[in-house]
């Protein structure tokens, strides 16, 4: 048995370095990518030797995806959206998954740290600013502005929280719902009586931070970019850094004084007071640093984009967010990265190219022919496109999740024993 | 008038809130489900020329039962499995009803689109309804605001005696009060809750077809606004409650019209009909912050 288990860690180890290999081979192929998302996938749903786990996401993730990534700028696009949806989704499981705070305005905070870049990032400032020099350069205010946006998702969660976290759990989903609600629609009707969000139409263009020093390295290093690919790279490695940064944050709270504080207060309300536990002190902790997760990756999002509009806010991507701490499992952070990526790649992967596939199918007027059964693929409604109804796909998952399998994917182990070890 | 499809759907929400103790997102959309079920009926009997009145009742009870049908189908396939897996964890069920939500919305979407190849649907605008007439001190109202209100009255009347009055409106009010001791003394709580998302079903779907009559267009996703409106309405009167469930929707309804009205002067048209949303939501945030029992609600102290 232990025999085994040595020789699948070896085989595991030779199937990393053979997907990095086929990766940086052969960027273009959608196939290569696979193997090293299976590696990824491994590597966060089982059990093994840290050394080994570290090594082989450094590898696939800081060697064969930008070498890859050089050439095919998409996989720097999955990654920064796997990322930016990991972090988002540590930052919610903060709330839901260890305290056990239903956040459903979580979309919100994401907002408030967009904004907050894209105002001053743009010319939007000027129009209701009367002094200042509008737009910010992105050297160093891009940075600032990330430390920022950070602080102020957080003072936004704090003075949110202070009032709405003495409430009892469903009614607190409903606030934080109705809260998230306003800060969309405060977005969309800001433009009057004083211009602050451009309204319905969104900010655009948004300043982005001078990456010259990326492009000149890489000039050095003998392969010249376009800024283009500089950018996409950049972006690549910031949110990593800053998705890394947030995986340790959320680890070492995990294991701290309010990480058990979150538990208990999750297990049991009363009994965590009558423990002394200052139950509205920790849980604003948790809310305000949800919120902050939120708020860094709103800004690094609203860089990214470009552009920002009230449509990136709404219920839907609180949900989506859900969706992805439901699926690894409330309160693991593997799992909860691993939810990320796979509703992700599920997203913006999958269901789209169903979709395109159907597409495809219908204007070639594909004839499918089964034993004595045909069907003309030109007379397929073209409302039936799966990239369309990640609704449908989400409430699927949601609702089986739930009743099959409430801890997750990969349940963590304290909340493993509450929802299975009950009478 | 609003205020009375409010109440309808509030309802829903207080009912269930009161024998499960589960805020049923999914609510929203059954009431949604009632919406597009009375615009289908419309579009297929408008063309053979009946009487509106007909059509009218044809649409109200049709969009009732399939909307009933569908809230008890949820409760059987969705919540009854948690209550039997027993777990104690109060967000699991509150997750499931947010995922049945979206599951609906695009169910509805899917069949439509198929169906028709569009999901927005519009009712059919009938001259007798739209006329106006001048009651008693001067009021001007649409008949067919006469109409929603008068079927919107009959049926809180209705479930109000069905509470009061017959056993199993006993058996409903046993279950809320502790599902426990109402099975010890014979009740069947997992049929009082089938039958509790039975009735609160029907008034979320015939309120549907009324808020279809009043605004004309209902598309799949026509649900989540007034369906957040009518929980705040149920809390405003007190969640549980069925009294307070109509007390709180009128009150809303009426707080959103004259505020619409009067936001854009108060304001010098600074600040139009677009914030009432904003100052509806406000609304539930801050009552729910300052008086979560509501107005005619019993404020419970947590039981250890």
């Amino acid at each position: 048995m232990k025999q085994s288990h040595r020789w699948l860690l070896v085989l595991l180890f030779m199937a990393g370095c053979m997907a990095a290999g086929l990766l940086v081979a052969r960027p273009h192929d959608p196939l290569a990518l696979l193997p090293a998302l299976a590696v990824l996938a491994a590597c966060f749903s089982h059990k093994m030797p840290g050394g080994l786990r570290a090594f082989l996401v450094g590898l696939i993730l800081l060697a064969a995806v930008p070498l890859a990534g050089l050439r095919n700028t998409f996989l720097f696009e999955l990654g920064i959206q796997v990322g930016m949806a990991a972090t988002l989704a540590l930052g919610l499981n903060i709330v839901v998954g260890m305290a056990g705070l239903l956040d459903l305005g979580y979309a919100g905070f994401f907002a408030i740290g967009a904004y907050t870049w894209a105002i001053f990032g743009s010319p939007q400032a000027a129009a209701f600013l009367p002094a200042g020099n509008f737009p910010l350069p992105g050297w160093p205010y891009f940075y600032l502005f990330l430390g920022l946006a950070m602080l102020l998702a957080a003072g936004v969660g704090v003075l949110i929280g202070l009032p709405a976290l003495r409430l009892r759990g469903d009614y607190l989903a409903v606030v934080t719902l109705g809260l998230g609600q306003v800060v969309r629609l405060l977005a969309n009707n800001l433009d009057h009586p004083i211009n602050i969000t451009n309204g319905p139409q969104g900010i655009t263009p948004i300043g982005r931070p001078p990456v010259d020093w990326l492009l000149r390295i890489l000039a050095g290093l003998g392969s010249p970019v376009s800024p283009a690919t500089g950018y996409a790279l950049f972006f690549y490695l910031l949110v990593l850094l800053v998705a890394a940064g947030i995986v340790v944050v959320s680890r070492r709270l995990d294991r701290s004084r309010f990480g058990r504080a979150w538990v208990a207060i999750r297990e049991d309300e009363t009994a965590a007071q009558c423990s002394g536990v200052s139950l509205l002190k920790v849980k604003v902790l948790a809310f305000a640093t949800g919120a902050a997760f939120s708020g860094v990756m709103g800004a690094i999002f609203a860089a990214k984009q470009l552009f920002v509009s009230p449509e990136s806010f709404t219920f839907l991507q609180s949900i989506t967010v859900l969706v992805m701490v439901l699926l690894g499992g409330m309160g693991s952070i593997r799992g909860v990265i691993l939810g990320a990526a796979a509703v992700t790649v599920l997203n913006i992967e999958v269901l789209k190219n169903l979709s395109d596939f159907l597409n495809h199918l219908r204007q070639a007027g594909y004839v499918l022919q089964l034993g004595g059964w045909t069907y003309d693929f030109s007379r397929l409604p073209s409302q039936l496109e799966p990239a369309k109804y990640e609704r449908m796909v989400f409430g699927v998952i949601i609702v089986f999740m739930m009743i099959f399998r409430p801890g997750g994917l990969i349940p963590e182990r304290r909340h493993r024993l509450e929802l299975e070890e009950h009478p | 008038m609003l205020g009375c499809v409010y109440a309808m759907i509030a309802l829903g929400y207080s009912m269930v809130y009161g024998v499960l103790g589960l805020i049923n997102f999914a609510h929203s959309e059954i009431f949604m489900i009632g919406a597009v079920v009375g615009a289908e009926v419309l579009r297929h009997m408008t063309p053979l020329g009946l009487h509106p009145a007909l059509s009218l009742t044809t649409a109200v009870c049709t969009a009732g039962i399939v909307s009933a049908l569908t809230a008890g189908t949820v409760e059987r396939l969705a919540y009854r499995p948690l209550r039997r897996h027993g777990t104690v964890n109060r967000l699991v069920p509150l997750i499931t009803a947010i995922g049945v939500s979206f599951l609906l919305q695009d169910l509805v979407r899917l069949i439509e689109g198929l169906w028709h190849n569009e999901f927005y649907l519009n009712y059919p605008s009938y001259p007798e309804i739209e006329k106006t007439i001048v009651l008693p001190f001067g009021a001007e109202i649409q008949i067919k605001a006469l109409i929603v209100m008068a079927v919107a009255f009959i049926m809180m009347l209705s479930l109000t005696l069905l509470v009061k009055k017959t056993r199993m409106g006993k058996a409903i009010r046993a279950v809320a009060e502790d599902a426990r001791t109402a099975s010890l003394m014979g009740v069947n709580p997992d049929a009082v809750i089938s039958r509790t998302f039975l009735i609160g079903g029907a008034l979320g779907g015939v309120a549907g077809v009324l808020f279809g009559v009043m605004f004309g267009q209902v598309n799949p996703f026509v649900g989540f606004v007034p369906g957040l409106k009518a929980f705040t309405a149920a809390v405003l009167g007190g969640i549980g409650s069925v009294p307070g469930a109509m007390l709180g929707g009128l009150l809303l309804g009426i707080i959103e019209t004259i505020g619409g009205t009067y936001l854009p002067f108060l304001t010098n048209g600074a600040m139009g009909t677009e914030y009432t949303d904003i100052f509806a939501f406000l609304v539930l945030v801050l009552l729910l912050l300052f008086r979560p029992h509501g107005l005619l609600g019993r404020h419970v102290p947590e039981k250890v």
